[in-house]
């Protein structure tokens, strides 16, 4: 079976700025997500996590090694993935419904039925409702979901999240994460999940995929989560075997978040 | 409720404020050498009505000679706002479009970048008599001196306003398969649009500016003709008639862009905007 998405020795260096020393953001990376397989990427802030993503959406070029998208190499933008970013991708001067609309209208998917799909999504991630408001007059919580049904609309093959619901409070963040489970379980997709939460990277996914510390991050873990699915991300925390692969996980994790932040300080310091 | 208690308590003050202004200039301009300089503001009035209206006024206590009916001021005014109509619409347009296109390729404004700069720094009034010589004393060498006015203020606006649409809105544009035609409707045009508004009222006053300062350097019509003319006979009270006439139609130009803005900007925040229920 070939991958849904396959790195191979990936590595990225980004130019420094002004003649300053260039910096490798991720070096010598090989990993995998399989068809259906819910994969979470952990590691510490600034690992260059992002970059790894991005080189899957094709919105970056490694500077060596290859992806592969199901067994196809990866060249210019990859339009098999949907992306859900971390920070805010709606355009603020269309409706919700108009954004739902957007990657329909640009397949030149006739009006009407660009428009009930749309609507239809939006009922789907719970917006009924919504469908004319602009993004300045939703919660945090429904811009992530218009996000979510802007993404899922298109049905891609791979789904791409970077750390989708870091700006949410607690309580939004568990109902988001369950239905997000829940709309994947339907239709079982490949998913790589960017976090730097490792309750929620365990609760959600099928394998954790752990980094090490920049620069030249690399994978330095890869743990699968055997927990019985369906799952409900606030009560699974409570289960033995939950505990058990947090506390395996935590191990080989901490260490390297105590070398991002002693990086960071001299960073600041040097600053 | 309170706020409209305070909107009519803020209105009386203006207008208070309009009352004492004008009263001081009145009574000023019982002194005859003062009133050489500062004119007298019910002259003005009368001046504007005569301007305006067809009916003639037979003499009383305001106006001793009484007023003539003449309606002459239709042509100038006319062809000012055609003028300054058609220096703002080109102007616009030809800002938002070079603004577009030097935003989207960086080796082009690379190039470009000095010469911009020293376009846009340039006193661009003195280009007039060269204007005159090139497109003759009729509108057009008028509308060619509002729209270099118009034409930069869009465009730096437009310019950094393609420069700083938010990278994630387009890398999401292009992950959801936009391609570049695509790209610069839904997303940099609309962005575009945005800083447009922003200028616009500034560049409306100075299409205004422009026109009026044309005709003032040599023309035969418009506003900046009748107060050339004026001033000519040293009739200061018509000079300044033409100046309120001016100013009440730059409002109303500036008025007009706003309703434009509101219906399509209607998507931006507003502050403390709540629903009614």
């Amino acid at each position: 079976m070939t991958s849904a998405l396959a790195f191979d020795q990936v590595s990225c260096v980004f130019k420094g700025n002004d003649g300053s020393a260039s910096y490798t953001a991720v070096a010598h990376t090989s990993l995998t997500v399989e068809e259906g397989e819910f994969v979470a990427v952990v590691g510490p802030t600034g690992c260059g996590k992002s970059t790894l993503l991005n080189v899957a959406a094709g919105l970056l070029q490694p500077s060596s090694g290859t992806i592969h998208v199901f067994g196809q190499p990866l060249v210019g933008i990859n339009q098999r993935a949907g992306y859900m970013f971390q920070t805010e991708a709606l355009l603020p001067w269309r409706s919700a419904v108009q954004n739902v609309m957007l990657g329909l209208q640009y397949r030149n998917i006739a009006e009407k039925e660009a428009r009930a799909l749309a609507l239809d999504w939006l009922e789907r991630v719970g917006l009924k409702g919504f469908e004319d408001r602009y993004s300045h007059q939703l919660s945090g919580g429904m811009r992530k979901r218009v996000a979510l049904a802007q993404t899922l609309v298109l049905d891609p093959d791979i789904i791409l999240m970077d750390e989708p619901f870091s700006a949410l409070d607690i309580q939004t963040r568990q109902l988001m994460e369950n239905e997000v489970l829940e709309l994947w379980t339907d239709k079982r997709k490949a998913v790589m999940f960017i976090t730097h939460d490792l309750d929620e990277a365990i609760s959600m996914s099928d394998r954790v995929i752990v980094l090490s510390a920049g620069p030249a991050t690399h994978p330095i873990g890869n743990f699968k989560v055997d927990l019985p699915r369906p799952r409900d991300v606030a009560e699974i925390r409570t289960n033995p075997q939950f505990i058990q692969i947090h506390q395996q996980i935590w191990a080989v994790l901490r260490d390297e978040v105590l070398k991002g932040y002693s990086q960071q300080l001299q960073v600041k310091a040097l600053a | 409720m309170s706020s409209m208690v305070y909107s009519w308590r803020l209105r009386a003050w203006q207008l208070l404020l309009l009352v004492l202004v004008l009263g001081g200039w009145y009574i000023s301009s019982w002194n005859n050498q003062i009133a050489f300089f500062l004119g007298n503001p019910i002259v003005i009035a009368g001046r504007i009505w005569s301007w305006f209206m067809p009916i003639e006024i037979s003499a009383n206590f305001l106006f001793e000679d009484g007023l003539e009916g003449r309606a002459d001021i239709y042509q100038h005014l006319g062809i000012t706002l055609l003028e300054t109509v058609l220096a703002f619409v080109i102007g616009t347009v030809a800002g938002m479009a070079s603004g577009l296109w030097l935003g989207l390729s960086p080796q082009v404004s690379a190039i470009l970048d000095p010469y911009i700069k020293a376009a846009n720094s340039m006193p661009r009034v003195i280009l007039a008599p060269i204007f005159a010589l090139w497109f003759g004393l009729g509108i057009w060498s008028k509308v060619a001196l509002a729209f270099t006015l118009v034409f930069f203020i869009v465009f730096f606006n437009v310019y950094q306003g393609v420069r700083e649409v938010s990278p994630v809105l387009i890398a999401n544009a292009r992950m959801l398969g936009a391609n570049a035609k695509q790209l610069l409707r839904t997303v940099y045009l609309p962005s575009a649009t945005s800083w447009v508004f922003s200028s616009l009222h500034s560049s409306v006053g100075l299409a205004f500016v422009g026109a009026v300062v044309g005709e003032y350097l040599g023309s035969a019509r418009g506003m900046g003709y009748l107060i050339l003319q004026a001033e000519g006979t040293f009739d200061v009270n018509t000079v300044f008639a033409g100046i309120v006439v001016l100013t009440v139609f730059a409002l109303l130009l500036d008025g007009l862009v706003s309703a434009i803005e509101k219906r399509l900007m209607k998507w931006q925040p507003r502050t403390s905007e709540t629903e009614k229920l």
